[in-house]
């Protein structure tokens, strides 16, 4: 047990983000290459100010239509999405492995705060899956897939909230907490995942048609 | 061509007509044409009721007619003009309808020597050329892309030769069109057959054609190239060895072809207008070297000025070693020579004009509702209500300004010196 | 109506006969289908639909924006995802190995059922672009041959005559003609001035103008007769700014047609083009029949006629003598507000001429598409129900309003709307702004 923990928080851990990093760095690279190539209109029409006034408008709740239409939805990806970046990074256990490793640390979350946050993810996933499940529009268009992307996501909070409150062993939910983690990491590039990579070039580009060319707003 | 020697380049000036007299005399003024001469100055004038006629120096033709529309000057100083009598169309030069009339008349081209006036005509309901009035024996349901020989003596038109029920695509795509030449339809037919070009001596034609929805190629008399591009534009004729030279669509870039085989090593985000220079040595073309970025390039080579919205235009110079076009970014145009940019904007200019000794350029420009003559970058003092294109005598040592100053029309001859500072 | 049906595997939730499709399908082999595909998706497509393609999760956020889906009672199948999902994550899935009956969905889906309004692409949170998505379908449906009849018909059209409605050569420069002399009954001195080489202006217009809407061209001959322009129209083709090759996706006859009106104004040494009240047409000059000529912008500045009527009230120019009495409502085109914002203006111009405007909700960019345009009204009668049940949610709105008139400034919003009023029975009359604006203005040249 021991030998297996030393094993992913070890060499595993550096494989998981040197594949999230290099992952992350190739698909972008690949992204501004391809574009360069064959989609240089990319470039000509990009505009930093509309581009930032698009994900301005858009990373805040309620600051576009779509968002206004569906308060439920709205509050609780945000929630979700909030507390999916900020559980991990901001978790003192997580910051005293960085410091026990490299000696870097940051300011954490109270540990209930944490707590409550990673209940946050773990229910927005359940809402994310029962939307596939029960939502038509959603439904239709969900493969094997999704679920599998649900899941991977859902896995590294299911077990560090388990690990946490130390049920049925903690040294086993630890292991799998940090598999589940470096699962997650390594998907990021390599899944629709990829979203997190992409969404800001997107968002900025329609944000420079639409801003730029359209003299128009897009939220 | 047409013999300048004969013009009065002596004169320095003189007021021709006073237009501001025209509209006590006539109830309705149309826009002006000056003669190449200078020496008169034309509009389509309202006679009477629904009575049009064309005054000249400010007397009208004896002829009248029920409609008057595009009225042009020759190269020769004959004035045409496109008019109706009686529910049928002709071409009147120099006040004289031609003998036979149409059902309607359109696109009058010219000569280079003026000699000859084609017009592109419909019949009946069916379209053909006619030339000094003289129409084809062979009119078509469809013709479109009317064009001309050099000399005038040859017509050709983009015909279509089968009918077709309306939407029937399949019909359509089996290839109805084709070029006529004088009204003879080629054999071969094509999908879709657009801009042609005769060759100098008039006997060869050449047109830019689809031969499906997606195949394009440059078609020579009838005989299309064996190359097939992803699209093409207008090819155009060497003038001494009759190579056909054409812009081709090769993968996502456009480059010039020669019959059919790549011409310039170098291909760019855009390519058209190719010109050739007068003793045939080089060619040069519009092109963009990257998405929205404007220039000339000759024999392949770009330019280096860059203009963002267009670049037209272009003219080579006599000696074939100089060329002046037209750039334009936002609102403003620009006169471009040799790769270098005039000082100075414009809200519109027109083709410069090289003189004989390829020594210099003028051009008319229009700036702020004026419109003067600039040459080699430098306005000339005058600002008028309207200039037409500057004409270099044939030593090139003077200027033939036409213009209107206070509603008269002037004919001045200055010193190029004068111009050129 | 048609019901949903699975055919050859493939579920097709409207089945309608069109011989384009129909007969186009029956030339299909999976061998060209696939090489179709790859040719496009590598040699036309780039970054954005890879990016796209791996953003999109599956969210359906898109699918309230789309009318066909809130038309059809949420039906998922007319989602905005839901149409990639049926046409272009299967094309890339499979790498290209579909079915020649996937391939007719597909194109119904594409050409039919997505008006590349560009609504949703204001709904996705990541803003993919989903109209864009659909056009390279149509591309790939334009080089197999399976473009609904009607529209191809149209192309074919654009590419022998330059113009939308096989208008041949002399058939405009006549209606030019015999308009100016109706309008010199109303205005002796009103000229239409043809081949004006040097004016300030270049106007241009649709085919159908000449073809069966000859009273716009002489609403509009009365404006630039009042408004004292210095302006020209060609007589030769190029006088047509429309475009249906760019919505059939025949980009090479989209590029030419733009060229031909390009360099036709540059011909006529113009400083400016207005366009008649046309929403594709703007689309096809502005965004999509430049680019392809690698002209970033409009080479020559192109103003829709909204900006245009919006100049001259707003100078004074045109001035308008005695508002307009019924009650207004204003219907927001794509192409000229998401596609370009001239949605103030045109409030500005509605409330300058008429006494009751009613807003439509939603508005501005955020109206409901007509369910007309991107070529789907010019699909014609075969899919002309997919338009009427695909836009109750147009119809309701335009009830909502109490309105007795709807102002549609764009020539297939117009078309369309009439339709759905018609087929719902709204009793609003449909107009464009220069149909109330030549009523309602000052015409001091008039006798």
């Amino acid at each position: 047990m021991h030998g297996l923990y030393n094993f992913v928080r070890g060499p595993l851990a550096w494989v998981a983000f040197i594949l999230f990093v290099g992952g992350t760095l190739y698909r972008l690279i690949a992204m501004l290459v391809i574009a360069r190539k064959k989609d240089n209109v990319v470039f000509d029409y990009f505009s930093l100010f509309y581009g930032l006034r698009s994900i301005f408008h858009w990373i805040i709740p309620f600051a576009n239509r779509n968002s206004r239409q569906r308060p439920i939805f709205t509050i609780v990806t945000f929630a979700f999405h909030i507390c999916l970046l900020a559980a991990p990074i901001l978790l003192l256990a997580h910051v005293l492995l960085w410091d026990e490793s490299f000696g870097i640390s940051w300011w954490t979350l109270p540990e209930g705060v944490a707590d409550i946050m990673t209940l946050i993810v773990i229910g927005g996933c359940i809402y994310f899956l029962w939307r596939r499940l029960t939502q038509p529009e959603v439904k239709f268009v969900t493969f094997a897939s999704d679920f599998v992307i649900l899941a991977i996501v859902a896995a590294p909070f299911i077990t560090g909230f388990l690990a946490y409150h130390q049920w049925l062993g903690y040294k086993f939910w630890l292991i799998l907490h940090i598999l589940a983690g470096e699962v997650m990491l390594v998907a990021i590039p390599f899944t629709r995942l990829a979203h997190m990579i992409y969404s800001p070039f997107t968002r900025a580009y329609m944000g420079s048609e639409f801003g730029s060319v359209r003299h128009a707003r897009d939220w | 061509m047409v013999n300048m020697e004969s013009w009065d380049w002596d004169t320095q000036e003189k007021t021709v007509s006073d237009t501001n007299g025209w509209k006590d005399k006539f109830e309705w003024v149309e826009e002006f044409q000056a003669s190449p001469d200078g020496e008169k100055v034309a509009a389509i004038v309202k006679t009477g009721e629904a009575e049009f006629s064309v005054c000249v120096n400010g007397e009208a033709w004896e002829n009248t007619f029920d409609k008057c529309w595009y009225l042009r000057y020759g190269p020769d100083g004959r004035l045409s003009c496109i008019v109706s009598s009686e529910m049928e169309w002709t071409v009147a030069v120099d006040g004289q309808a031609w003998d036979q009339s149409f059902g309607y008349v359109m696109e009058v081209k010219f000569s280079e020597d003026g000699k000859n006036v084609c017009a592109f005509i419909q019949q009946d309901g069916m379209y053909g050329a006619a030339i000094n009035g003289e129409p084809w024996e062979n009119l078509y349901s469809n013709m479109t892309n009317f064009a001309i020989s050099s000399d005038g003596q040859h017509t050709a038109g983009s015909v279509q030769t089968e009918p077709m029920d309306e939407g029937d695509i399949f019909k359509f795509q089996s290839g109805i069109f084709t070029a006529a030449v004088d009204g003879k339809a080629w054999d071969k037919t094509f999908v879709n057959v657009w801009n042609k070009a005769f060759s100098p001596d008039g006997k060869r034609l050449a047109a830019e054609a689809r031969m499906t929805l997606y195949d394009y190629t440059i078609v020579v008399d009838g005989v299309p190239w064996s190359e097939i591009y992803s699209c093409v534009w207008e090819p155009i004729f060497n003038p001494k060895t009759g190579a056909v030279v054409a812009p081709v669509k090769v993968g996502a870039s456009w480059t010039l072809a020669q019959d059919g085989k790549t011409m310039w090593n170098r291909s760019f985000v855009q390519c058209w207008q190719q010109i050739f220079s007068p003793d045939a040595s080089r060619v040069a073309a519009v092109v963009a070297p990257k998405y929205g970025k404007w220039t000339v390039a000759i024999d392949g080579e770009a330019w280096h000025s860059i203009f963002d919205d267009m670049v037209s235009d272009m003219v080579f110079s006599p000696d074939g070693r100089r060329l002046a076009a037209v750039g334009k970014n936002d609102y403003d145009y620009s006169v471009i020579v040799d790769d270098t940019v005039w000082n100075g904007t414009y809200d519109m200019l027109w083709q410069p004009v090289f003189s004989p000794d390829s020594q210099n350029v003028a051009i008319r420009a229009e700036k702020q509702g004026r419109q003067t003559i600039v040459m080699n970058g430098k306005p000339w003092k005058q600002e008028c209500e309207q200039v037409w294109d500057p004409v270099f005598s044939p030593d090139g040592s003077k200027v033939l300004i036409r213009s209107i100053e206070g509603g008269r029309y002037i004919r001045r001859v200055l010193p190029t010196t004068e111009l050129t500072g | 109506m048609a019901e949903g049906q699975v055919i050859d595997g493939i579920y097709f939730n409207e089945v309608w006969e069109d011989a384009g499709l129909d007969e186009g399908t029956k030339k299909l082999t999976p061998e060209k289908i696939e090489k179709v595909i790859n040719k496009v998706l590598e040699g036309e497509t780039g970054a954005r639909l890879k990016v796209y393609v791996d953003t999109c999760v599956h969210c359906g956020l898109c699918s309230d924006a789309c009318h066909y889906y809130l038309s059809h009672d949420k039906d998922p199948t007319y989602a905005p995802v839901a149409k990639v999902k049926q046409t272009m994550w299967e094309m890339i899935k499979k790498k290209g190995r579909v079915s020649p009956t996937f391939m007719k969905r597909a194109s119904q889906i594409a050409s039919t059922q997505c008006n590349v309004c560009m609504r949703c692409a204001m709904y996705c949170p990541f803003g993919i672009d989903i109209a864009y998505i659909m056009s390279v379908v149509r591309r790939i449906c334009h080089f197999l041959g399976i473009t609904p009849l009607y529209i191809q018909d149209t192309a074919h059209s654009h590419a022998v005559t330059m113009n939308q409605m096989w208008v041949k050569n002399d058939e405009w420069p006549d209606t030019l003609q015999w308009q100016e002399e109706d309008a010199q009954e109303e205005i002796p001195t009103l000229r239409i001035p043809l081949e004006k080489e040097g004016a300030d202006i270049m106007y241009s217009v649709i085919g159908p103008e000449p073809k069966f809407l000859a009273q716009l061209l002489y609403q509009a001959a009365v404006i630039f007769e009042t408004a004292g322009l210095n302006w020209t129209m060609p007589a030769t083709p190029g006088w047509d700014n429309s475009d249906m090759a760019m919505y059939t996706c025949d980009n090479e006859i989209m590029g030419r047609v733009k060229r031909v009106h390009f360099e036709t104004a540059r011909r006529l040494r113009v400083k400016k083009i207005v366009m008649g009240e046309c929403g594709h047409a703007f689309r096809s000059i502005y965004d999509r029949g430049n680019r392809w000529l690698a002209w970033k912008m409009h080479p020559v500045y192109v103003e829709h006629a909204i900006e245009f009527y919006y100049n001259l009230l707003k100078s004074g120019k045109i001035k308008i003598a005695k508002k307009y009495e019924e009650s207004v409502t204003l219907h927001d085109p794509c192409n000229v507000m998401r596609g370009r914002g001239l949605y103030e203006m045109a409030r500005y111009v509605v409330n300058e001429m008429c006494a009751d405007f009613r807003e439509m909700e939603p508005n501005r960019e955020h109206n409901y598409c007509c369910c007309a345009g991107g070529g789907v009204i010019n699909c014609g009668p075969p899919f002309k129900m997919t338009r009427m049940l695909g836009n109750r949610v147009k119809a309701e709105q335009i009830a909502a309003t109490g309105a007795k008139v709807c102002i549609s400034p764009c020539h297939n919003c117009h078309s369309g709307l009439e339709d759905i009023v018609s087929h719902y029975k709204l009793g609003v009359h449909v107009k464009f702004i220069s149909d109330i604006l030549y009523e309602v203005m000052e015409k001091p040249g008039a006798v």
